[in-house]
């Protein structure tokens, strides 16, 4: 093996000298350390742990995380909007996984699309609550004692069952050390790994001094965004809201997405788009959609906020020699279905880890490929969302689509843009399954025919028989 | 509390024997029985618990349902697509693991039954 210079600056890059042996696999009683006991982390030690049992391999599992997920508040809280997609609420269910009652907030079952001539509900065909709203820390800043538990919380507990060892310590530096990586904590003591998995997302300090230490690594690319919380009481969450995700298609310049999500007592509002600001927020809270789905049409103080980052573009590459970076911290889903990225890019290093090896080369080999097929699907998803927008400001683009989809749900017959907008809104399928999707002759004539039909004058942008809400 | 799946009422079919399947079930709640149907008579196959699954069976092919399923009691269910779970496993083959392994247990169980049976036949 070529020695290593240490540093990040190898990052990806081609490290073995010739004839060298291409993998580091671990052996009985290799080290690893996670550092972030997000979904990604906890998820990348479950199933590690799992498949080296399997195969009859005794590895050592360290999982750091300052945060204590009971706490309510910013103290116990991953800044996130909580939703878990119907596909990964599938996945895990098929893992073993079942989603404890305590720690789903609510269980959704159809998504209400608002926008400035209607609004129309777009039910799942099996009426069935598959998608799972959830708090990853412990509930909103100065809320109740609840009788519900963290998301973040319960994966950390089932890595915990699994054999991973929790060290509550904040971890400030990675860095390489001859054949094994060290990590520094904030208390002044270090340890050394025979692999630092990186899963502390994008809104943490060691992001930034990861970004710093890499030479030739490319780190994530941000945006901010907006969450929210109001509470509502459940009285009236189940009144105005119900088991629905309320999405918002408005004529904001650089909103990309707009959800109220209720949970509980309340209800939490995400908005996605280039930059959130002031001036964007302003306009969303004083459109009148906004305020319909508020108790009165009055929307209240909210009671918790912050303004996360996200990542739209992956670190590249996201891993090295005895280091990878999963979830946010590597890549992610452009907008949609975070904790499912989290959880395909934490089962993918440690398939990797617990199969091949812990060498950039392994890496490159087994874990990368899935990098690079959420990255291509991103860049469809872009261009999905641009689309998005031009539907967001034209006026009978709006009301064509309104009326496809509200022609669907009347009827029993092929729910085509119900479910492209339903994959769109809930990222349970990939945008270029969604994308291909549109190009079906029979959504295109269909497409055409609602446009046509309404937007001819004295037509209603809604067909004559409506489920609910009234014609505009 | 919240929940996730559909609730079925105690004695409700939620499986019923022969016909066609493209899904698999997972208990949230609550326990099940499966039941075979031949000659008008039912024999009960074996009783399921929270987070057992069953119609695995529709996953992999395009035969109908072998046997029927009934709520013991009141039951929560989740329903996962056959076409989800195959985009899942292209992408994932080890998501197959557990279902395998739980129909391996169940192969072995039954070949141990039907030895039984024509031992004392």
């Amino acid at each position: 093996m070529a020695p290593d210079s240490g540093g990040f600056g190898r990052l990806g890059q081609q490290t073995r000298a010739p004839g060298s042996k291409p993998t580091k696999p671990l052996h009985d009683g290799s080290r690893i350390a996670v550092i972030g006991a997000g979904p990604a982390g906890s998820m990348f030690s479950y199933f590690l742990l799992n498949m080296a049992d399997s195969v009859a391999l005794d590895v050592q599992v360290d999982l750091y995380e300052p945060r204590h997920f009971c706490h309510r508040g910013p103290a116990g809280c991953n800044h996130c909007g909580g939703v878990v997609s119907e596909s990964l609420v599938q996945r895990l269910a098929t893992e073993g996984i079942a989603l404890p009652d305590d720690v789903v907030q609510r269980g959704l079952e159809s998504y209400t699309l608002h926008m400035d001539i209607g609004d129309v509900e777009i039910a799942t065909p099996l009426h069935e609550s598959r998608i799972a709203a959830i708090y990853r820390g412990n509930g909103p800043r100065n809320s109740e004692p609840l009788d519900t538990n963290s998301f973040d919380g319960y994966l950390q507990q089932l890595a915990s069952d699994r054999g991973a060892r929790l060290i509550q310590q904040l971890v400030t530096d990675v860095r390489k050390e001859d054949d094994s990586m060290r990590i520094d904590c904030a208390d002044g003591t270090h340890q050394n790994y025979d692999l630092v998995v990186v899963a502390s997302g994008v809104n943490s300090r060691l992001a930034r001094s990861l970004q710093n230490l890499a030479e030739e690594h490319e780190a994530p690319a941000l945006t901010k965004t907006f969450i929210c919380e109001f509470r509502l009481g459940k009285q009236a969450i189940r009144e105005t809201l119900g088991p629905s995700m309320h999405v918002f298609l408005l004529d904001i310049p650089r909103l990309e997405f707009a959800a109220l999500i209720p949970k509980g007592d309340y209800a939490t509002l995400c908005l996605l788009g280039d930059d959130i600001d002031d001036e964007l927020m302003d306009r969303f809270f004083s459109a009148p959609e906004v305020a319909r789905c508020f108790p009165g049409g009055v929307i209240p103080r909210h009671v918790c906020h912050c303004y996360p980052r996200i990542n739209i573009r992956s670190s590249r590459p996201p891993y090295g020699d005895r280091l990878v970076m999963i979830g946010d911290s590597g890549t992610t889903r452009l907008y949609k279905d975070g904790i499912g990225a989290a959880y395909r890019t934490a089962k993918a290093a440690a398939r990797t880890v617990a199969f091949h090896g812990v060498s950039a080369q392994d890496f490159r080999e087994h874990y990368w490929p899935l990098c690079r097929k959420i990255d291509a699907d991103n860049r469809v998803g872009k261009f999905v969302f641009g689309v998005g927008s031009l539907v967001q400001r034209a006026r009978f683009a709006r009301r064509g689509v309104l009326r496809m989809t509200a022609s669907e749900q009347q009827s029993d017959g092929p729910r085509r843009m119900s479910g492209v907008l339903w994959d769109l809104f809930s990222g349970s399928a990939a945008y270029t399954n969604v994308f291909l999707r549109t190009l079906h002759p029979a959504y295109i004539g269909s497409l055409v025919y609602n446009l046509v039909s309404a937007n001819l004058p004295g037509r209603s942008a809604r067909p004559a028989e409506q489920p609910r809400g009234g014609p505009t | 509390m919240a929940t996730l799946g559909k609730d079925y009422k105690d004695g409700e079919v939620i499986v019923r024997q022969g016909e066609a399947g493209n899904c698999m079930y997972v208990i949230q709640e609550g326990e099940v029985e499966a039941l075979a149907e031949a000659n008008g008579r039912e024999m009960r196959l074996r009783k399921l618990g929270p987070n057992d699954f069953f119609g695995e069976m529709a996953l992999f092919g395009t035969e109908n349902r072998s046997c029927s399923i009934r709520a013991l009691g009141p039951a929560r269910v989740m329903t996962i697509d056959k076409k989800s779970f195959l985009a899942g496993i292209q992408e994932d083959p080890s998501l197959a693991f557990r279902i395998v392994k739980v129909m391996s247990q169940r192969i072995r169980d039954l070949t141990g039954r039907l030895a039984e049976y024509e031992i004392n036949k």
